[in-house]
């Protein structure tokens, strides 16, 4: 557990993170590093330079601002879980409690985790539901990335080579809708097996006006469930009905590992979307 | 007026915490030496094959790498790897201490680096070429036996190192006469121990002296002083081990591995002190591992349901090589089979056998669990079969009391022992009545629920020396000696090196207690071969029942003469000296001395003793005349979810008893880690090799241990059975959680299952595994 040789630098500022990470071919940016150190340990990774965020002024804020929740890229999984801007966004609460272990969410980020695309994480699956952006700065300009445009292949994220994510965006909770996140944990790593996130928006009723699932741990990229999305809209469906529906996830093309088969990768997905789904329609119809 | 013992049985908070809660402590890798050198092992990326070419030139040629060596540098001048358990008529072929030739498991080392930093080390290890042939490797262990399978060793034309067929002449005869049989294949997982402070060596080696110090996080360094000795054929009064804090073993720090042997080498040949601290990857892939048995059980019982007799056959793995004491653990499995139960022959066949994985040796139990689990396993089978409550059944097959000291069908002798009395406070504590209502409400609600039980005995404290315990080649004595200062205050020197167990406090509360002195006066010293001048160890939980109870001798000793000094002192006759938690009086008389005024008179401040040496200490060594057999009762419940497989274990019951107890806080402690870590076998813990014999659970990543948010709080009781074979009484406890809880919560699975029809699971109980069970019970 030795890392090859490195340089490291920590910038002041975002224009000084930039410069530096593009004057260095092959440089890394630095977050939390709960997965980039022990990428480096192992030598599954090498850089010449990291560019560490942590001691950029304002990078770790989380604020509400022109109609978005605004969540630095630095903020931590820790701080998001439980900033009060965030709590009536349960999705947020949810994967945080399930996300690794205490350490873990007071160092990692939650942007850093969207960037490294890791097919087991849990944030994508919640920035594709919650209908996030990305803000991504460079020597070139900024840009901003939509969730459904973000996760490109396994373990590739939009962000491009000098490149930061300086915030990640999602539209403020409007009335009678929902979120909500669950996920069987790998026993080993604590990563999903199967995550599921949802977003909806519901009638008293409990017919679905809008909804969108993201889900993480299945393929080797998070994808959203479009196909049950449509399936929903406009219906009020429970029970087994939603469970037959939630069984046919066409998106679905589930990996296979040492911790869990395809089979059941694809059946955990149906009995989690289904109960995710619920809960975030009951939350919905108080809200 | 008779003190009343202040510090023993109160739960005093351990000594060594702050100093390790706060990183003051120092472990091996904390020892900086000058101009040390750091090693980093090149390590088999095959587990079978030849080994075609060695390159280091270019690791050689990264400034700061001081030398490179492979197999061919030590040929002629080290031993094997240390092995004391090599059993009659064992095939067996020494295991050298790097690849001689040929790769026998992924993770053997194969060249060692020594460079200036471990930086500059591991970079140049990734650059030492080394070219295997690679072959087909054998890593299942009944594939091992198959004719035709892949060998280990070719030159000993088998993968089968022993076979030991225990027959007990009453069991054919018991078995034809059963009412009924069960039968049940069943399989203890190999796992890895996982201590939090992996294996690491410092050696230093000074030609001046011509001495060897040798700093190694182990369970016995007395054991590996003897081995470096005879591995490097270096005297032994030329070699100091220290053993610093040792952070855990669990077992896997009992044996002397080749690493600890080389360094030393290195050091001698370089005249550079050196040092190896293993990354966890090296922890989980070349650090023995435990268990692995796959085991075909038989019990035969009468109508009611007692258990008459036991045929077992197990197939033990012992990996690439025979580690210190791996082939002997599995005469353990057949030394309990019996359990706590009256059954009346026991016939077992052992198979231990080589395949292409890194060696298995003792862990947390060693033999007992997989004991353990078998009768339990097989005590609930034939309970189901004859719709017998499974409490009903273990009511009608404990050994009664009165019976001890009692010969189980094995020949192993219980010393004491009391069942019923801790079966019914278990009952009560658990409300298993209670628990029962509430499982057949919540399964007529459609839920799967289950109860758990396990009722348990072990062996501790292992001895005589010469007795039937496995030819270690190593006492299982235990040593102590105590100086006293002339002030009164006393040094505790102890064989028995711990590794987490609390030694420094548990010995210090019975010392205060024997001189009446305060616990910051005594003084508890282990781990280093030149204080502590003998001694074996911490293993198969003797620390007190075998260490302690030589304390105890010693500190006798020491009141015996300090009671011949207070007799002259007080101008009496020793016998009409009465002492007291530390006060010598004269039998009816009013002057008292305190342990203080009598040490400083042995020290002969200012009066001499006629007849006796000045000073006050002594040295006593303990060697058991028998086993220890503490034992146990343990409830769970559990519920599974139907649609996901899985498990919730929501209650956690054990009453245990271990004779007398010298602080209820470190038992509580042990018992706790004990549960835990056999939760972990049975709900998560699984080291995986590919066909090929690649470690799948190289890494935390997927390796899984147990996480404290998986269980509930643990609720502990004990009962109180003294064993007669001690003067403490005690009847020890580092092993015990982890050998009653891991049949217990099988069997609160198994029960969840059984209205499916589901009658069988092997651990770890996995809810993919579950599911698959619940979705071929539906179909």
């Amino acid at each position: 557990m030795i890392p090859a040789e490195f340089d490291y630098a920590a910038p002041r500022s975002l224009d000084e993170a930039v410069r530096l990470l593009s004057g260095t071919e092959g440089a890394k940016v630095l977050g939390g590093g709960m997965s980039l150190i022990p990428a480096l340990k192992h030598r599954l990774s090498a850089a010449p330079l990291l560019v560490d965020l942590g001691r950029i002024a304002g990078l770790d804020q989380i604020a509400l601002s022109g109609g978005r929740i605004r969540i630095g890229g630095r903020a931590t999984h820790a701080a998001v879980m439980t900033h009060p801007a965030l709590a009536s966004m349960h999705a947020f609460a949810e994967a945080g409690e399930l996300l690794a272990d205490p350490q873990v969410r007071n160092r990692g980020t939650l942007g850093g985790s969207l960037v490294h695309a890791d097919p087991a994480a849990d944030w994508p699956a919640v920035f594709l539901a919650l209908g996030g952006e990305a803000t991504l700065v460079s020597a070139k300009g900024t840009r901003n990335v939509a969730a459904d445009d973000f996760f490109e292949s396994l373990m590739t994220s939009a962000v491009q080579e000098g490149e930061i994510l300086s915030e990640v965006s999602f539209p403020a909770p409007t009335p009678r809708t929902g979120t909500a996140y669950s996920k069987l944990r790998q026993l080993a790593s604590g990563f999903a097996i199967v995550g599921v996130a949802v977003w909806v928006r519901a009638e008293r009723t409990g017919v679905i006006d809008d909804v969108r699932v993201g889900v993480t741990g299945v393929n080797s990229v998070p994808f959203r469930a479009r196909s049950l999305e449509d399936r929903l809209r406009g219906k009020a469906v429970s029970g087994p009905a939603l469970r037959a529906f939630c069984a046919e996830i066409a998106e679905a093309d589930p990996m296979s590992d040492l911790h869990a088969s395809a089979e059941y990768r694809r059946h955990l997905l149906g009995v989690f979307a289904a109960r995710t789904i619920e809960r975030a329609i009951a939350r919905a119809q108080q809200a | 007026m008779a003190l009343k013992p202040v510090m023993v049985g109160e739960r005093i908070k351990r000594r060594e915490d702050p100093r390790l809660i706060r990183g003051m402590a120092t472990y091996t890798d904390d020892v900086k030496l000058h101009g040390l050198l750091h090693a980093a092992f090149v390590r088999s990326d095959h587990a079978a094959g030849r080994i075609v070419k060695i390159d280091a030139t270019r690791a050689k040629a990264h400034p700061g790498v001081v030398a490179v060596f492979s197999f061919d540098d030590l040929r002629g001048q080290v031993g094997a790897s240390p092995c004391t358990a090599i059993l009659p008529g064992m095939k067996h072929v020494p295991h050298p201490l790097l690849a001689d030739g040929e790769v026998r498991y992924a993770g053997q080392p194969v060249a060692v680096v020594i460079a200036k930093d471990k930086y500059v080390a591991r970079d140049a290890a990734l650059d030492v070429e080394v070219e295997i042939d690679s072959r087909q490797a054998v890593v299942d262990v009944e594939a091992a036996l198959q004719a035709g399978a892949p060998l280990v060793y070719e030159q000993l034309g088998t993968n089968l190192a022993v076979h030991l067929p225990i027959a007990h002449p009453e069991t054919e005869r018991l078995f034809a006469e059963a009412h009924g049989t069960v039968s049940l294949r069943l399989v203890n997982q190999r796992v890895a121990p996982v201590p939090m402070e992996g294996r690491a060596v410092v050696a230093h080696w000074e030609d001046g002296p011509q001495q060897l110090t040798v700093w190694t996080s182990t369970q016995t360094p007395h054991g590996c002083k003897q081995q470096i000795a005879i591995c490097l054929g270096i005297p032994e009064l030329r070699i100091r081990v220290i053993a610093p804090e040792v952070g855990g073993g669990f077992g896997q720090k009992i044996p002397t591995y080749g690493e600890e042997c080389l360094l030393p080498w290195i050091s001698k040949k370089l005249r550079r002190p050196v040092k190896w601290a293993e990354t966890r990857t090296e922890n989980l892939a070349a650090s023995a591992h435990g268990r692995g048995h796959v085991s075909q059980v038989e019990a035969a019982y009468d109508k009611d349901g007692k258990i008459l007799a036991l045929r077992g056959q197990t197939i033990a793995e012992l990996g690439a090589y025979a580690s210190m004491l791996g082939p002997a653990i599995p005469t353990f499995t057949h030394l309990l089979a019996a359990g706590p139960y009256t059954i009346q022959a026991v016939s077992w066949d052992i198979k231990v056998v080589y395949t292409h994985t890194m060696a298995t040796d003792a862990y947390r139990g060693a033999g007992r669990p997989e004991a353990a689990y078998n009768i339990e396993r097989a005590m609930d089978a034939v309970a189901a079969k004859l719709g017998l409550d499974r409490v009903e059944i273990r009511k009608r097959n404990l050994i009664p009391v009165g019976s001890f000291p009692y010969q189980a069908p094995t020949g192993a002798i219980y010393d004491s022992g009391n069942y019923q009395a801790c079966l019914e406070k278990g009952l009560a504590k658990f409300d298993y009545a209670g628990a029962v209502v509430a499982r057949d409400r919540a399964r007529a609600e459609g839920k799967l629920a289950g109860i758990g039980i396990a009722t348990f005995t072990e062996i501790c404290g292992l001895g005589p020396s010469t007795g039937t315990a496995p030819p270690a080649r190593a006492g299982t004595w235990e040593s102590a000696e105590l100086r006293v200062e002339p002030t009164g205050a006393v040094t505790v020197m102890t064989g028995a090196s711990p590794h987490g167990q609390g030694q420094e406090t548990a010995f210090a509360q019975m010392v205060g207690d024997a001189f009446g002195i305060d616990i910051d006066n005594v003084n508890v010293v282990h781990g280093d071969t030149d204080r502590v001048t003998h001694g074996v160890g911490t293993f198969g939980s003797r620390g007190l029942v075998v260490g302690g109870t030589a304390v105890h001798m010693a500190a006798q000793k020491v009141l015996a003469k300090a009671k011949r000094i207070a007799a002259h002192l007080l101008d009496t006759t020793e016998e009409r000296v009465n002492v007291e938690s530390g006060v010598f009086s004269v039998v009816g008389g009013a002057r008292k001395l305190t342990f203080a005024d009598v040490a400083s008179a042995a020290h002969t401040w200012g009066v001499a003793i006629p007849g006796e040496e000045p000073g006050l200490e002594a040295v006593a060594r303990f060697e058991p005349t028998g086993t220890t057999f503490p034992f146990g009762v343990h409830f769970c419940t559990v519920s599974i979810d139907k649609e996901t497989g899985q498990l919730a274990l929501e209650r956690f019951v054990c009453v245990d008893d271990v004779g007398n107890i010298i602080n209820p806080l470190l038992a509580d402690g042990q018992r706790l880690g004990g549960i835990i870590q056999g939760l972990g076998q049975a709900m998560c813990e699984e080291v995986r090799y590919d066909e090929s014999g690649q470690l799948m659970t190289a890494t935390f990543m997927d390796y899984a241990m147990p996480r404290a948010a998986m269980f509930p709080r643990i609720e502990m009781d004990s009962t109180c059975t003294p064993s007669p074979l001690n003067p403490l009484g005690a009847k020890g406890i580092g092993e015990l959680g982890t050998i009653g809880s891991t049949p217990c919560i099988v069997s609160a699975v198994i029960d969840a299952l059984s209205p499916l029809g589901i009658t069988h699971v092997d651990m770890p109980l996995k809810s993919e595994k579950l599911w698959r069970l619940i979705q071929g019970a539906a179909r």
